[in-house]
């Protein structure tokens, strides 16, 4: 069943229950996100996609659509709650682009060029963190980790269903776990998905860096912003 | 009383460096040095990150020469993996050509602009000019046309750089076993033939012609200042084909002396059998030897004037270069040239040659087909490579460790401008000794001859310590008692 919402001032038909990001983006409204993945159930982890729904600020990859909503996303502090919500990941793990092997293909980093990111206005936290490369396949670089949980949850054992990535502990001392022994069992094909899915160069696929030229990179041939308004986000 | 003059920093060159020279209560000199004063950890922070990231991080220490760093690194992950030069194989003939491509492409820019930008304006206006005339503003007053032509140089090598790593500073193409890309029909054709705003690959030579008359020039004019500044002994070292002819990618490493015999040859493998290192506790930069002949004795010279030292010919492929060469062979009647100044003569004969170098290759159609990546597996695996190259300022070694699972635990890098300190000071010394003994008055004049020396070398003194901080050089000089007496700093 639709209803009618607005947003910024816009009347949507939107159906009732559909995640309010998807609504946007249908109607060629783009929300940043960094958790948030279509069609899978919603994490609410990164709250990049934070807009107003009736006056409250909420992540629009949790709000399901109801009647009677008005919706505010381009306001200019929404704007910049975003920015400074992208900025805060940035600012929380050590990201080095200019090294990275996912630079070009980072959603943190297209996200940070799509909300205007120049610097941080926080200060650097310069975590320690260890990276983790027990594995056979995947390169653990924590450093990097936004811990968005995507790998949590949608990477599993394929056989019996169990989680393969945790994180364990909370807060300043929350850290990426991979299980090894799962991690090992793992396919050519399912590591290349647990690195695709990861928005960040933090779950990467070992001794497969840089294989892709400059030029011809995801985000270079097609922005983030364009990807997810024409729904086909890894086209 | 005796004094002490401080040059703080040294200009035009990349990186921090300062001069101190020790005059007695004569004004002669008794001691003079170039400490660098700057200090990076590359060596340090690389370990822990994985071994394919190497080539990319470690590129960023420099600026200019990152082509030759990203291609070192490269190397030595060719080797880890186990398809590289440690265990005899070949590089597939498009990734190598690729590689050599971008790696001339960057001697072309990098020689270019410490040719015309750094080191010109002290040959078309003298040592002793206002410093406001002599640099790169002065030129452009001086004769627009020649900026205009160097900027279009400098361009060209960029773009050829850009068009082999998709970026005209720190970009990414080589990777474990070869490259991540080829060169199109239409790249190549652009850097060929030119466009509205970018020279032709015949234009680029024409200007690179015009760079080695500008030095012909310089030289008749001035004969007995370049013939006789700065000559200091040292070995030549560079890397070599299986002709004893310069290969600026890959090859042995030969050291050669004055009357150009061979001293020592080696696969650069096993260079800790054959080098050490001294330090000292006035500079951040170490000094190489040859463990055989001690530290002074086996100190090298390495860059272009040891590198047209050291080869006996270039090929006859590169015409126009080999010519200038065989003129600049027969200046020194079949001995080495130790004559600091004429590193400028060679420099402008190594643009010509990458100029040369670079046109065969772009008409060479390896450069196009689809083989980019030698296939390695884990049973493949040594954990441990090293890359040398000749990059534009001379011999530049990596050396890399990782574990098992990929994770760097050891790096040594020695650049080229490591392996001239010992030569530089030298040079500085003797500089310091026939424009500054003995005089009562020190002119500034007299204090740019130093930087000139040290120019000469177009030292990379960041990369060469591996620093945070701002580039340039200082020259101090001291009294008997220690006193600063006078300093330059910019």
């Amino acid at each position: 069943m639709n209803t009618e919402i607005t947003i910024d001032g816009k009347k949507i038909q939107a159906q009732i229950g559909k995640p309010l990001i998807d609504v946007a983006s249908d109607n060629n409204i783009y929300i940043p996100s960094l958790c948030y993945m279509r069609g899978k159930p919603c994490l609410g982890t990164c709250r990049v996609c934070s807009v107003r729904v009736n006056g409250h600020v909420m992540a629009s990859c949790t709000v399901p659509v109801y009647e009677g909503m008005d919706i505010e996303v381009e306001t200019p502090d929404l704007v910049d709650m975003r920015k400074a919500l992208v900025e805060f990941l940035f600012v929380e793990g050590n990201h080095n682009c200019p090294s990275c092997e996912k630079s070009g293909r980072c959603e943190l980093q297209a996200v940070g060029y799509e909300t205007g990111m120049m610097v941080a206005r926080f200060p650097y936290r310069f975590p320690v963190r260890t990276r983790d490369h027990a594995s056979k396949y995947i390169w653990l670089e924590r450093d990097r980790c936004i811990f968005c949980q995507r790998c949590v949850e949608f990477i599993r054992d394929e056989e019996t269903g169990q989680k393969i990535f945790s994180i364990d502990n909370r807060s300043t001392n929350a850290s990426i776990e991979i299980d090894v022994e799962l991690a090992d069992k793992m396919s050519p094909k399912q590591v290349k998905r647990a690195a695709d899915i990861c928005p960040v160069g933090c779950i990467i696929d070992k001794d497969l860096g840089f294989n892709k030229p400059i030029g011809e990179r995801k985000y270079e041939i097609k922005s983030i912003k364009e990807r997810i308004l024409k729904g086909k986000p890894n086209e | 009383m005796g004094q002490k003059l401080v040059i703080d920093p040294v200009t035009r060159i990349e990186g921090h460096g300062k001069v101190t020279i020790q005059l007695d209560d004569n004004n002669q000199v008794v001691d003079a040095k170039l400490h660098v004063v700057e200090f990076r950890g590359f060596e340090k922070f690389i370990q822990g990150h994985p071994y394919w990231e190497a080539p990319m991080l470690l590129q960023r220490i420099c600026g200019i020469c990152f082509v030759s760093h990203h291609l070192c690194g490269a190397k030595a992950l060719d080797d880890m993996v186990g398809v590289g030069y440690s265990k005899g194989v070949d590089m597939l003939p498009t990734p190598e050509k690729v590689r050599r491509l971008g790696h001339y492409a960057q001697q072309l820019q990098s020689h270019v602009t410490a040719y015309y930008y750094l080191i010109v304006p002290e040959m078309l206006f003298g040592m002793d000019a206002p410093p406001e005339q002599r640099n790169v503003l002065g030129l452009v007053e001086a004769n627009p046309e020649l900026v205009k032509r160097v900027v279009q140089l400098r361009k060209w090598g960029q773009e050829a750089i850009k068009t082999v790593l998709g970026k005209r500073m720190h970009g990414i193409n080589s990777v474990p076993g070869g490259v991540n890309k080829n060169i199109s029909i239409a790249e190549r054709d652009r850097l060929l033939q030119g466009e509205d705003g970018l020279l032709s690959m015949d234009e680029v030579i024409e200007y690179a012609k015009e760079g080695l008359e500008i030095f012909y020039d310089f030289h008749e004019k001035n004969r007995h200042q370049v013939d006789t500044f700065a000559d200091v002994p040292a070995l030549n070292m560079s890397l070599v084909d299986k002709d004893g002819n310069v290969d600026y990618y890959h090859g042995n490493i030969r050291i050669t002396d004055d009357d150009k015999n061979i001293i020592t040859e080696m696969d650069y493998h096993d260079y800790l059998d054959y080098f050490s290192e001294a330090t000292e506790e006035w500079s951040y930069m170490k000094f190489p030897f040859l463990k055989a002949l001690g530290r002074d004795a086996g100190s090298v010279r390495v860059g272009p004037l040891a590198r047209v030292n050291v080869t006996k010919s270039y090929g006859t492929d590169t015409p126009l270069a080999k010519e200038a060469l065989e003129r600049f062979h027969d200046y020194t009647k079949g001995k080495a040239n130790n004559m600091t100044l004429h590193t400028n003569w060679a420099r402008a004969i190594e643009i010509l040659h990458s100029a040369e170098l670079i046109k065969n290759l772009l008409n060479d159609p390896d450069l196009q087909k689809e083989n980019l990546i030698l296939m390695h597996s884990k049973a493949d695996w040594t954990g441990e490579g090293v890359g040398v190259v000749e990059a534009p300022r001379g011999t530049l070694l990596h050396h890399y460790k990782a574990n098992q699972e990929g994770n760097i635990t050891f790096c040594n890098l020695v650049v080229a401008t490591t392996q001239n300190n010992t030569v530089m000071n030298r040079t500085v010394r003797s500089v310091a000794e026939e424009y500054l003994g003995g005089n009562d008055i020190i002119t500034e004049g007299m204090m740019n001859a130093i930087e000139v020396g040290i120019r000469a070398y177009d030292p990379c003194l960041s990369c060469a310590t591996h620093a945070t901080g701002n580039m340039p050089l200082d020259v101090s000089i001291y009294d008997a008692k220690g006193k600063l007496f006078a300093n330059k700093r910019r």
